[in-house]
């Protein structure tokens, strides 16, 4: 796979990454309090002789056990702690990283960044970094996640494997565990801080002609059951054996969550009020005006339950919860500092890490859910196409918003209100304004996980005329 | 730095490993970007640390650390034999790797201009340069430039007794103009899209792009594209320019002849291959003329697959991919080359950096030149799409059946290019994409790409490859399915 699909995911993935990244392999690896963040922040601050210094911190561990064949194949883990300072000079900025914290080293990145910063012209609309903030307190740090030990972690794959070659069948995943802390400082007084482990389980069952996926992922680990979500890849592996070939074409389409998330996360920067004023957003020209159904409302809500990530974005500002669709009318946009003064609206907590070219994104989105069950989406449809996951999706048109990608590991054919037969993947070419616009059915929005977009709640729907354009070998 | 990783290969035998291998990495990068005439990005970031991978039990384990510490060393190869240990509670055999000589050795890529001793200001200039030329033709609404560098310095120790250090320096640059008429968002890359063309070289490469003189033509044609005509659907010759063909290499053969792939280690992220073992050597993947080498050594270019040695210690080489049309061979490493009936790995274990573990990853794949001139290769073409510069990209997870669209293409009247074309794109199936080419353009058109931000493993790694190739000549394509109302 070739990942990069925009020349601001780097960044975006940056701002991601403090939502998921790190968790130590071992209990005994020491993750920083706020105290210990506070103190090396004050130290590198005081280390600096510019107009303005910001500090980020990032710390933590990460351990991922890997099968494949029934058996462990990969079992790796790491710690890491990263300092990264960012100064203003006479209205220039820049950013210089190391994760070297020597003293020596210290001072090196922050003559690194002046450096840097005092090498450009002028930053036009610079603005003077923000004071101290309140942030909504929330609480992702799980002793029993971050304790989790490699042995914890091979004896559930050990229990998994066991059971799918007992089927005969083949499995192949991960079992990630990990934990993190994070600070962000400036010179004006701003501190923000944050804690939090991740744990993620995704496994594929493997036939001689099929597959089955299942995967999710929590900052508790108590959220999911491996051997469930196990037992769920082997029954779609074994339903769908000896798959059919059924022809490409406009079809009614179930999507599971996955699928969801996996599609409508590409809209997510289409929602920054940089991408608009790029015109490079598919709401440019669009806002408030009905380019969804009416079944389709969506918000970025860093606090809801099901979310994960810090608090604050990368100047330090409070994530706020933005209505972003409200019954298929795009009615706001999410803005950094910066974007906010030069479109004349409230910065939202939405900015990235400066400086950056792209802005700010929502990364916390919410979809409304409704009630109609996968079986009751099942059990309504006379002839339909159910998608586990899709996947390699990639932006054909930036404007229609048309994507392109694969269904994989678990396409089903449904006739007369029941699962048919497994069918070969399709190609879709399928525009996702018009996708939201065909949704006939939606159930309860849950935490998904996919491998294309960032975790997000969502329902699974069931879709009206989607584009199916070529269909493949198995 | 080879006395942190002898600490932690010797730690690795107290606890009761069988192998170990340990890397100390030292990384420095620069990225620069612009966007509508002001600095976007602007930033260094340096990261050193330590890994290191045993086989202790049986099953294999890995570790890493920032902490360059008697302790954290120390530390970092107890808790790797510790995972090997935990790993072989789900054990079906023990791991079992080909033999291989020990090394000592010390390598750097040659380059002329050391990017990071150049001033910063020029570097800035230079780019801003190239965005106002963008700016100055009328309908651009974003232009945007990049520049990054990337120094690698990798010092390896073994338990065979290899020790080997080396220096790769990265260089890359490129530009985009984005334009936004009507209900359409157009845009042009020079010298490719996403990101422009990278290489293990200096500044020198930054220069030889002259990226300001292009920005005026890739401007206009992103304005132009508004009103050029939409490429045609259905069945058509199709010829790719060589950074397009670049992608479809590493799409369609740089990823299914990985052999971990197909042996199903990825079958839970990437995927897996359709170039199952018993295909090796009896496959016509492609037509007679068509002929690939995955190939790491210096003499095949200055590209991103290219070094002295892999991370697991094996020297460069090159290995035939596809020979007159054959499938002859897969990417291998010393875990697996034996699967395949080889004695040797094929030197293809490469790690994004200190804190991931080495994996096969694609060298230089790259198409070698065949006899055509370009413009005798035009001329000798009735009817046919030109397409070039990719603009998006999507293949199946068995690597069959895939879709690319670019940013601009050319219809080909007559042996003459005539007119512009947009939205083009076209999809197939990969043996029967390869087994249409007719025609490939000679050495003088040969250009080794290098695509910075390959995607594979869990956790997700990206690591640079290198593919080489000229324009190319396909037959009976179908064209258009991306745009298909």
């Amino acid at each position: 796979m070739t990942p990069t699909r925009k020349s601001f995911i780097k960044a975006v993935r940056k701002a991601a990454q403090k939502k998921v990244v790190a968790g130590p392999a071992v209990a005994a690896l020491h993750i920083p309090s706020d105290t210990e963040l506070r103190g090396l922040a004050e130290r590198i601050l005081r280390l600096s002789d510019a107009d303005e210094t910001e500090v980020e911190i990032d710390a933590g561990a990460d351990a991922l056990t890997r099968f494949a064949n029934n058996t462990i194949h990969q079992n790796v883990a790491e710690q890491m702690l990263r300092v990264s300072v960012r100064t203003v000079f006479d209205g220039r900025t820049a950013r210089a990283t190391t994760n070297k914290i020597d003293d020596e080293s210290l001072c090196r990145v922050v003559l690194a960044s002046g450096e840097l910063a005092r090498s450009q012209p002028k930053v036009p609309g610079l603005l003077p970094m923000p004071g101290p903030q309140k942030y909504l307190k929330v609480n992702r740090y799980f002793e029993d996640t971050a304790e989790a030990t490699p042995q914890d972690r091979a004896r559930a794959v050990a229990k998994v494997v066991a059971a799918t070659a007992k089927s005969g069948q083949t499995a192949a995943g991960i079992f990630a565990t990990g934990a993190s802390a994070m600070a962000l400082a400036n010179s004006k007084g701003l501190f923000a801080a944050h804690r939090q482990t991740r744990a993620e389980f995704s496994i594929t069952i493997m036939e001689q002609d099929s597959s089955g996926w299942a995967k999710s992922n929590s900052p508790d680990m108590r959220q999911f059951d491996p051997e469930a979500l196990a037992a769920s890849a082997s029954r779609k592996a074994a339903t769908s054996r000896a798959p059919r070939e059924v022809a490409p074409g406009r079809w009614t389409v179930i999507l599971e969550p996955s699928a969801v998330l996996d599609l409508v996360g590409f809209l997510f920067y289409d929602f920054a009020g940089t991408a608009v004023r790029d015109q490079r957003s598919c709401f440019n020209k669009r806002m408030g005006k009905k380019v969804m159904g009416a079944n389709i409302s969506l918000r970025d809500d860093v606090a809801h339950p099901l979310q994960s990530g810090p608090p604050f974005d990368g100047e330090g500002m409070p994530r706020q919860q933005v209505s972003l669709v409200e019954s298929g009318v795009p009615k706001n946009l999410v803005y950094a500092r910066s974007i906010a003064k030069k479109m004349k609206t409230k910065p939202t907590g939405h900015g990235l890490s400066l400086p950056n070219e792209s802005g700010e994104a929502p990364i916390n989105l919410v979809f409304d859910g409704g009630t109609t069950s996968l079986d009751e989406m099942v059990a309504t449809s006379d002839r339909a196409i159910l998608l586990t996951r899709v996947w390699y999706i990639r932006e054909v048109d930036p404007y229609e918003k048309v994507l392109t990608g694969m269904t994989r590991d678990g396409s089903f054919l449904v006739e007369n209100g029941k699962v048919a037969a497994g069918i070969r993947n399709f190609r879709f070419n399928q525009g996702i304004l018009e996708m939201l616009s065909n949704v006939a059915q939606l159930g309860p929005a849950v935490r998904a996980a996919g491998e294309e977009s960032f975790d997000m709640v969502v329902p699974a729907m069931k879709v009206n005329n989607f584009n199916f354009s070529e269909v493949t070998k198995f | 730095m080879l006395a942190w990783t002898d600490l932690a290969l010797e730690t690795a035998r107290v606890r009761g490993a069988t192998f170990a291998d340990a890397r100390v990495v030292d990384v420095r990068l620069r990225d620069l970007s612009t966007k509508n005439g002001e600095v976007g990005g602007l930033s260094e970031d340096e990261s050193l640390g330590l890994s290191i991978r045993v086989i202790a039990n049986g099953s294999w384990g890995f570790a890493a650390t920032d902490r360059l510490t008697k302790e954290g060393v120390q530390a970092c190869a107890a808790q790797a034999v510790a995972i090997a240990r935990a790993s072989s509670l789900a054990k079906l055999h023990d791991v079992v790797m080909v033999p291989e000589q020990a090394y000592v050795d010390t390598w750097q890529n040659p380059f002329i201009k050391d990017p990071f001793a150049i001033p910063l200001e020029r570097q800035l200039a230079l780019l801003l340069a190239a965005d106002a030329e963008m700016r100055r033709i009328k309908g651009v609404t974003i232009s945007e430039t990049s520049m990054q560098f990337r120094r690698l310095e990798q010092w390896y120790s073994s338990s065979i007794g290899s020790r080997i250090h080396q220096v790769k320096m990265q260089s890359g640059a490129g530009i985009v103009a984005t334009t936004f008429s009507g209900d359409e968002i157009q845009k042009r890359s020079y010298p490719s899209s996403f990101g422009g063309q990278h290489q293990l070289a200096g500044y020198e490469l930054i220069e030889a792009l002259d990226l300001v003189a292009h920005a005026p033509r890739v401007a206009e044609e992103a304005v132009a594209l508004h009103k050029a005509a939409r490429c045609p659907d259905g069945e058509h010759t199709l010829i790719l320019e060589s950074s397009q063909l670049g992608l479809q290499i590493h799409e369609s053969i740089g990823h299914p002849i990985e052999l971990d792939r197909v042996l199903g280690m990825e079958a839970n992220f990437a995927g897996m291959s359709f170039l199952t073992t018993e295909k090796l050597g009896k496959l016509r993947y492609a037509s007679d003329i068509v002929n690939v080498v995955a190939d790491a050594r210096l003499e095949h270019g200055p590209g991103l697959g290219t070094f002295a040695y892999d991370d697991e210690g094996v020297p460069a080489q090159c290995t035939d991919i596809i020979k007159q049309g054959l499938f002859t061979g897969y990417l291998s490493n010393r875990e697996n080359a034996s699967i395949v009936g080889l004695n040797r790995s094929g030197g293809t274990m490469r790690a994004e950096s200190w804190n991931y573990l080495p994996m096969i990853r694609m060298t230089n794949i790259s198409l070698l030149p065949g006899n055509w001139g370009y413009q005798d290769l035009i001329a000798d073409t009735d009817d046919a799409v030109l397409m070039e510069t990719n603009r998006s990209w999507s293949i199946d997870d068995h690597r069959y059946q895939f879709q690319f669209s670019t940013e601009i293409a050319w219809e080909i009247k007559g042996g003459k290019k005539v007119r512009m074309l947009k939205n083009p794109s076209y999809s197939g199936i990969t043996t029967e994409f390869w087994n249409s080419c007719d025609a490939i353009c000679s050495r003088e058109h040969w250009v080794l790409w290098g695509t910075p931000n390959c995607g594979k493993g869990q956790p997700m790694q990206t690591m640079g490859t290198g593919h080489g190739a000229s324009p190319a000549r396909f037959r009976k394509i179908k064209l258009g399915a991306a745009f298909a109302k």
